[in-house]
């Protein structure tokens, strides 16, 4: 099975982008799954953020699936085409990382 | 520029009850995690349950806690460490409890149920799934009400700072940013945890890399026992299963037992469906049978509830039923697959009973420290280790700090940026697949050998770190990372090769049996770029 992924691209203050990502993938997997597949053959400079890798325990991977907040790690790969884009309502660090620490615990 | 008493880097069990314990006895504390502040790491994924001799189910006292946790580490431990373990984990247990952690209780008690290798009922849980993330969300809500503690996340520790030899703080890079940022501290503690990031088939969150380890190394302290890597035997292989942490089948057999059979269905150790066999015990037959041709499709043993009917499953874990549903799992009708997963290690930073390195004022708490737990370590002693220990080394460090001026910061100079000509992400997963393969459960010379000349290979690669490019440098952090992971596999790899027998967690084909003249601890330092093993 094959995932389609169209994966917004760009750091705060430059004009983003859409690139296009196909991933090969096993019933089961996960967006994270595809994610880390991406970054390992095609591109490292993909920047997403998570530490648990798919125990649901760390919460830091969570993005915009096709319109959806979701947690990458619990979301599977779907036969097609599937939007992947930063939460909206938090600062673009860059790609998928968002700004979710909580503010006392930010570099001042 | 960030300033502290005391520095604690890492933000699992040992840091942040390491950061309340300094700011208790009067300190300045900066907590920093590459990651955000009590998420990363391994406590919060830690499902299982903590072993401490409060003696509530039945009667019980540290001593014979301490007599269980020696001897599953076969003769190695280091028993000053291990006495701190039991010794002081009963009052860890209860501040938690003061702390309003809510361990699980019955008839008015504590409840304590019996785990392998315990001589009775010792482990407190919160609920089966539960006690990790239940251990770190009562330490972040502590902390966070600590105004003496600043809790910095997002900061990556890519240096400890040392002046004539003396320890005086750290260099950090802001992840998000790639800015450098100096931290002057009078003492400094490495909770950082300890390496499993290093094999393929592991339980480790993304910065279980062994960091700590590179730090001490690199700023002259000593590490100890860095063979000695806990697989846990029954890690989840197949079918995916998301959003649960792979060694969830332990309760499971906790409370249900369990059959662990081999491609015939046939139960290959003697348990009878009970579960009892220790960790380094059941992981060694699991891959023999797979040596010998009788493991499951993915290359482990396969693991069967099949006996139990739906209700006892039900009522057993309940909601858990319903996500391994969610996965396509049905343990009424099919067994699933496991297999040995990287999961603790027993080495790490040599320290004293007061937690301090070989490097004056660095000083180190929970899994990067070794020895509590010798060549393998007793169910359950993996918290009890974060909280007694991150206790310690915080009461320690604030303690020397009220004695001592603050140090000027130390100015690391500008870092020159680099581009990287190659994949570091591609790199460590191979550096994965090499330790698994060759560095893994089971262990010889031809590999051992292999294994070390490719990690030698590796080592033009990532010898310096460049600066990181302006904004987050997703690739930078991969070449950081595999810098450690390689340094780290490097110390594996060597310990394990010059040890010529097998011993709990190190199993050499080779020599097979334990060795009396090898009842002794290998400790390594970096001298140059080279390291120097010395036992």
């Amino acid at each position: 099975m094959r995932a389609k992924l169209k994966i917004w691209r760009g750091a705060a203050g430059e004009p983003g982008r859409f690139e296009h990502y196909e991933v090969a993938f096993e019933p089961g997997q996960t967006v994270l799954d595809g994610l880390r597949w991406i970054r390992v053959h095609l591109d490292p400079s993909l920047a997403i953020r998570f530490s648990c890798i798919n125990a649901n325990a760390c919460k830091e991977c969570m993005i915009r699936v096709d319109g959806k907040t979701v947690y990458a790690c619990t979301t599977r790969l779907a036969q097609g085409d599937m939007t992947l884009e930063p939460l909206p309502n938090k600062k673009l660090i860059r790609d998928l990382v968002t700004e979710i620490a909580p503010p006392d615990e930010r570099l001042p | 520029m960030l300033q502290a008493d005391v520095l604690v880097i890492g933000s699992g069990g040992a840091g942040m009850y390491a950061a309340i314990a300094a700011a208790r006895a009067g300190a300045r504390v900066l907590l920093v995690d590459r990651s955000l502040i009590g998420r990363g790491g391994a406590t919060v994924m830690a499902q299982m349950t903590v072993a401490v001799a409060v003696g509530e189910e039945e009667p019980d006292h540290w001593q014979h806690h301490l007599a269980d946790t020696l001897k599953a580490g076969r003769g190695l431990c280091d028993a000053e460490l291990s006495q701190l373990l039991c010794e002081q984990g009963p009052a860890c247990i209860r501040e938690m409890d003061e702390w309003g952690i809510g361990w699980a209780r019955r008839d008015g008690h504590l409840a304590q149920v019996h785990a392998p290798g315990h001589d009775r009922k010792r482990c407190v849980y919160v609920d089966f799934l539960n006690t990790g993330p239940a251990v770190s969300k009562t330490l972040r809500a502590r902390v966070q009400r600590i105004a003496q503690v600043q809790r910095v996340g997002d900061l990556l520790v890519t240096d400890l700072a040392i002046r004539d030899g003396v320890c005086t703080g750290a260099q950090a890079i802001h992840v998000s940013t790639g800015a450098a940022i100096p931290i002057a501290a009078k003492a400094t503690i490495v909770a950082t945890g300890g390496l499993t990031r290093l094999y393929a088939r592991n339980s480790a969150s993304l910065n279980m890399g062994g960091d700590g380890y590179a730090l001490a190394l690199r700023a002259g302290a000593e590490l100890i026992d860095m063979e000695f890597v806990q697989f846990f035997p029954i890690g989840h292989l197949a079918p995916r299963l998301v959003g649960m942490d792979p060694i969830m089948w332990d309760p499971f057999r906790y409370k249900l037992g369990g059959r662990l059979l081999n491609a015939e269905k046939r139960e290959f150790l003697p348990e009878g469906g009970r579960y009892v066999a220790a960790r380094d015990l059941a992981t060694y037959a699991i891959l023999q049978e797979v040596a010998a041709g009788r493991g499951s499709p993915h290359g482990g043993a396969w693991l069967s509830f099949q006996h139990c009917a739906e209700p006892v499953l039900r009522a057993a874990f309940g909601p858990v039923i319903d996500r391994l549903a969610a996965n396509g799992i049905d343990l009424t009708r099919q067994p699933i697959e496991v297999a040995p997963i990287a999961h603790y290690h027993m080495g790490g930073i040599r320290v004293d009973p007061d937690m301090r390195t070989g490097v004056p004022h660095l000083f180190a708490a929970g899994e990067a420290v070794g020895g509590a737990n010798g060549a393998n370590r007793l169910s359950g002693n993996a918290i009890t280790e974060a909280f007694t220990f991150g206790r310690r080394a915080g009461e320690r460090a604030a303690a020397l700090a009220a004695r001592i001026a603050m140090p000027e910061p130390l100015d690391h100079g500008c870092r020159r940026r680099g581009k990287t000509h190659f994949n570091p992400a591609a790199e460590i997963v191979s550096l994965q697949a090499l330790m698994n393969t060759h560095v893994g459960p089971l262990r010889t010379r031809a590999g051992l050998e292999k294994a070390l000349q490719d990690i030698m290979a590796l080592a033009p690669l990532c010898a310096e770190l460049p600066a990181p490019n302006e904004g987050l440098d997703a690739a930078w952090i991969d070449l950081h990372d595999l810098r450690n992971l390689r340094l780290v596999a490097e110390c594996v790899a060597r310990a394990a090769l010059l040890r010529e027998e097998s011993r709990g967690a190190h199993q050499r084909e080779d020599f097979g049996d334990t060795s009396e003249a090898w009842r002794k601890h290998q400790t390594i330092r970096l001298a140059g770029v080279e390291l120097q093993l010395a036992s």
